[in-house]
């Protein structure tokens, strides 16, 4: 797809052969794993579930492209594939899912990874604020840590997705804008969210350049993604990806797409899914073997059973702890709501 | 019919009954709203009354401010309690104020829907209590229906108002069945201020939206020891019907107050301070609260440690009960 504004990094044109397996058995693990959370919602191991069938590519080939020894994710809801692609400990992510603590239990600092957010729209801004951060620290141009804020289509119609838009050019703030446009918020179609039809479109009017690719293509988000940050590790300011990618799943295991789209629509907006195109484009490039996906089926399986054996033993948390996180410095008050808590639970 | 049903019916009526009355908000049209309030409306009043906005809490409010000002009555949703708080400036700022603001030549007749309070094990944003903070906004009015008959009455008469109100459907209660009347005899029907729901003589139990139900089945074991609760819907939390909460106390001569919200600056300080204003000479202890903490609202594994549960509801009445003047 075109560039709205030509971006100036270069990023990285060619992928290894074994960068492009790795692509794959990524994007396996993440299908798998999300598969299953729906099952898992059903059968009752997790109240409840945003899945990601489809965006694989768009996560996966974003995630891989980030330098982690120096970048940091600022994701929302549905960000599972590029918490896994990134290295998040995925059963301490899953935990949100599991009601057991809002935001996840993984330690956000040491995996570069913000709390999981379920306000739409809520983090983008303090990538901005982040990457602002990298610039006051004196990082050198080149070496610019870069926020990347993970948002969607229906996001962008908050406020404070334009005024982080904002914020970040008139800064020349490290960060990029990295939209999946799902084709659906909730019931409501990105046509009547975005008007002029693309959130790539509108950072010409924020001065900052983008990149629309096709966000079912691993390889080509991989490398847009890998532009935009270079084009912010140098210096230059913010960027926006706007990965187009449809949402073949419902919008939460609570949802029920027959609503407001057909079985019918959903086959011919969906696409090709991105997972088969690439296998069967390193098939035909001669770059993986029956083998090799047979490998990587066994290694997703016996991921996501380790995954769902580490929920499972999840046991909920200590009560009090309800009460440890409001402050570094709790007040007197909230102490004695603790202990009074305490007694009229009878877990003294 | 369930209360999800009142709902839905009293603003097809609404919708009906006044031309100039519009629906807007996040999945409020083909979809009928994530909790199906709004189910059918789209269809039936046509896409320029009952429509989906853009993702967007300050747009939705901030529309509606010039929705009314055209003379309109914009009947918003927000889709959870936690979401409201993108929209908190336009309300605080200009909904509660465009009256005040223009001398009274510019109401603000919004009746704002918001899927209230906790108890369903959802996601963060989707548990939260803000009846305190809406009613310490000037120009604004807040009421909580409890029941499926509350929730028809309470939403046909704030959607009739010319004044801006919010109104907080307790989430976990949309489910739940019981009689509505929805009868001629129900016209002249005026939902304003507080309602006992159950009598007593020795202790009232102050309560809205969910927690009325909860006090219920409290009154129900109470009475087992002897101890007759009477148990006030306060329905209204701005304006509070003070009479009615003093006509409630002076019989009973106690009261504990009961909410999900945190307990710090919580509805429950305003409740209790009006009772001891009003009964102070009758009062034989002080007013117990029994609430929420001074917490973010827990993910659902913790939910029932936060939610005022029966048994600390019937320790804040053995406290009162136990009460000994010093
Ligand atoms: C501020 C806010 N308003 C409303 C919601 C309820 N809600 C959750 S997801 C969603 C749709 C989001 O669509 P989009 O940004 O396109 O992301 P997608 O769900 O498609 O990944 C809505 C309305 C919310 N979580 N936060």
């Amino acid at each position: 797809m075109a560039d709205v504004l030509a971006l100036d990094g270069t990023g990285r044109a060619e992928l290894a052969d074994e960068e492009l397996r790795e692509l794959y058995r990524l994007m396996l693990a993440v299908r798998h794993l999300d598969e299953s959370a729906i099952r898992w919602q059903r059968q009752g191991l997790i109240p409840g579930y945003a899945p990601q069938l489809g965006q694989e590519a768009a996560q996966v080939g974003s995630g891989y492209a980030l330098d982690m020894s120096r970048d940091f994710v600022f994701p929302t809801y549905r960000e599972m594939g590029v918490a896994r692609t990134v290295g998040v400990d995925m059963v301490e992510y899953m935990s949100t899912h599991k009601a057991t603590w809002h935001g996840g239990l993984y330690d956000p600092k040491a995996s570069r990874f913000a709390p999981i957010q379920a306000v739409v729209g809520g983090s983008v801004l303090h990538a901005v604020g982040w990457a602002h951060g990298q610039t006051l620290d004196g990082t050198p141009a080149g070496e610019l840590g870069v926020a990347i804020t993970y948002f969607g289509d229906g996001a962008s119609s908050q406020g404070d997705v334009h005024e982080a838009m904002n914020f970040a050019a008139v800064m020349k703030a490290p960060v990029v804008f990295f939209i999946q446009n799902n084709g659906w918020a909730i019931s409501v179609p990105t046509e009547r969210q975005v008007a002029g039809g693309s959130v790539a479109g509108r950072a010409a009017g924020y001065g900052m350049p983008s990149i629309q690719v096709d966000g079912n293509d691993v390889v080509a988000v991989t490398q847009a993604t890998a532009t935009a940050l270079a084009h912010a590790r140098a210096g230059n300011g913010p960027a926006v990806v706007e990965a187009m990618t449809y949402r073949r799943g419902p919008h939460s295991t609570s949802d029920d797409p027959g609503r407001y789209r057909t079985l019918e629509e959903e086959r011919t907006d969906g696409g090709e899914d991105p997972l088969a195109r690439m296998r069967t484009r390193l098939l035909a490039d001669g770059i993986a073997d029956e083998a090799f996906f047979e490998e990587a089926l066994a290694a997703a399986r016996a991921e996501e059973e380790q995954i769902r054996a580490g929920i499972n033993a999840l046991g909920p948390r200590p009560g009090t702890e309800m009460f440890d996180f409001v402050y570094q410095e709790p007040t007197q008050a909230l102490k004695a709501q603790a202990s009074a808590w305490r007694e009229e639970s009878e877990h003294v | 019919m369930s209360m999800q049903q009142a709902l839905n019916r009293a603003l097809a009526e609404v919708m009906t009954e006044n031309p100039r009355a519009l629906i807007l908000g996040e999945d409020v049209g083909q979809l009928g709203g994530v909790f199906r309030i709004t189910d059918g409306l789209q269809k039936k009043f046509g896409e320029a009354r009952v429509f989906d906005t853009p993702l967007a809490e300050s747009g939705i409010l901030g529309m509606s401010v010039g929705l009314a000002m055209a003379g309109y009555h914009p009947i918003p949703e927000v889709q959870f309690d936690g979401f409201a708080y993108p929209a908190v400036n336009q309300i605080i700022c200009q909904v509660g104020r465009m009256n005040y603001r223009s001398r009274g030549k510019l109401p603000m007749p919004i009746t704002l829907r918001v899927p209230s309070f906790g108890g369903i094990r959802a996601p963060e944003h989707h548990g939260e209590s803000l009846e305190a903070m809406f009613a310490h906004v000037p120009g604004l009015k807040v009421v909580s229906p409890s029941g499926p008959n509350e929730a028809y009455h309470l939403l046909k008469y704030a959607a009739t108002r010319q004044d801006p109100v919010i109104f907080m459907e307790p989430k976990s209660r949309y489910w739940q069945k019981g009689p509505v009347n929805t009868g001629a005899d129900a016209a002249g029907y005026r939902p304003t201020g507080s309602r006992v729901v159950r009598e007593g003589k020795h202790l009232t139990l102050v309560a809205w939206g969910a927690m009325v139900a909860r006090c219920l089945q409290v009154a129900e074991l109470a009475a087992e020891d002897g101890i007759e609760i009477e148990v006030l819907d306060l329905r209204w939390l701005k304006p509070i019907d003070a009479e009615g909460l003093a006509a409630s106390v002076a019989k009973t001569r106690r009261a504990v107050v009961v909410h999900e919200a945190p307990r710090t600056s919580g509805l429950g300080a305003e409740v209790a301070s009006i009772i001891s204003e009003r009964c102070f000479g009758t009062l034989k202890a002080p007013v117990e609260r029994v609430t929420g903490f001074d917490v973010p609202y827990p993910s659902g594994d913790l939910e029932d440690e936060y939610i005022p549960n029966i048994d600390r509801i019937l320790y804040g009445i053995q406290r009162v009960l136990e009460y000994r003047r010093g």
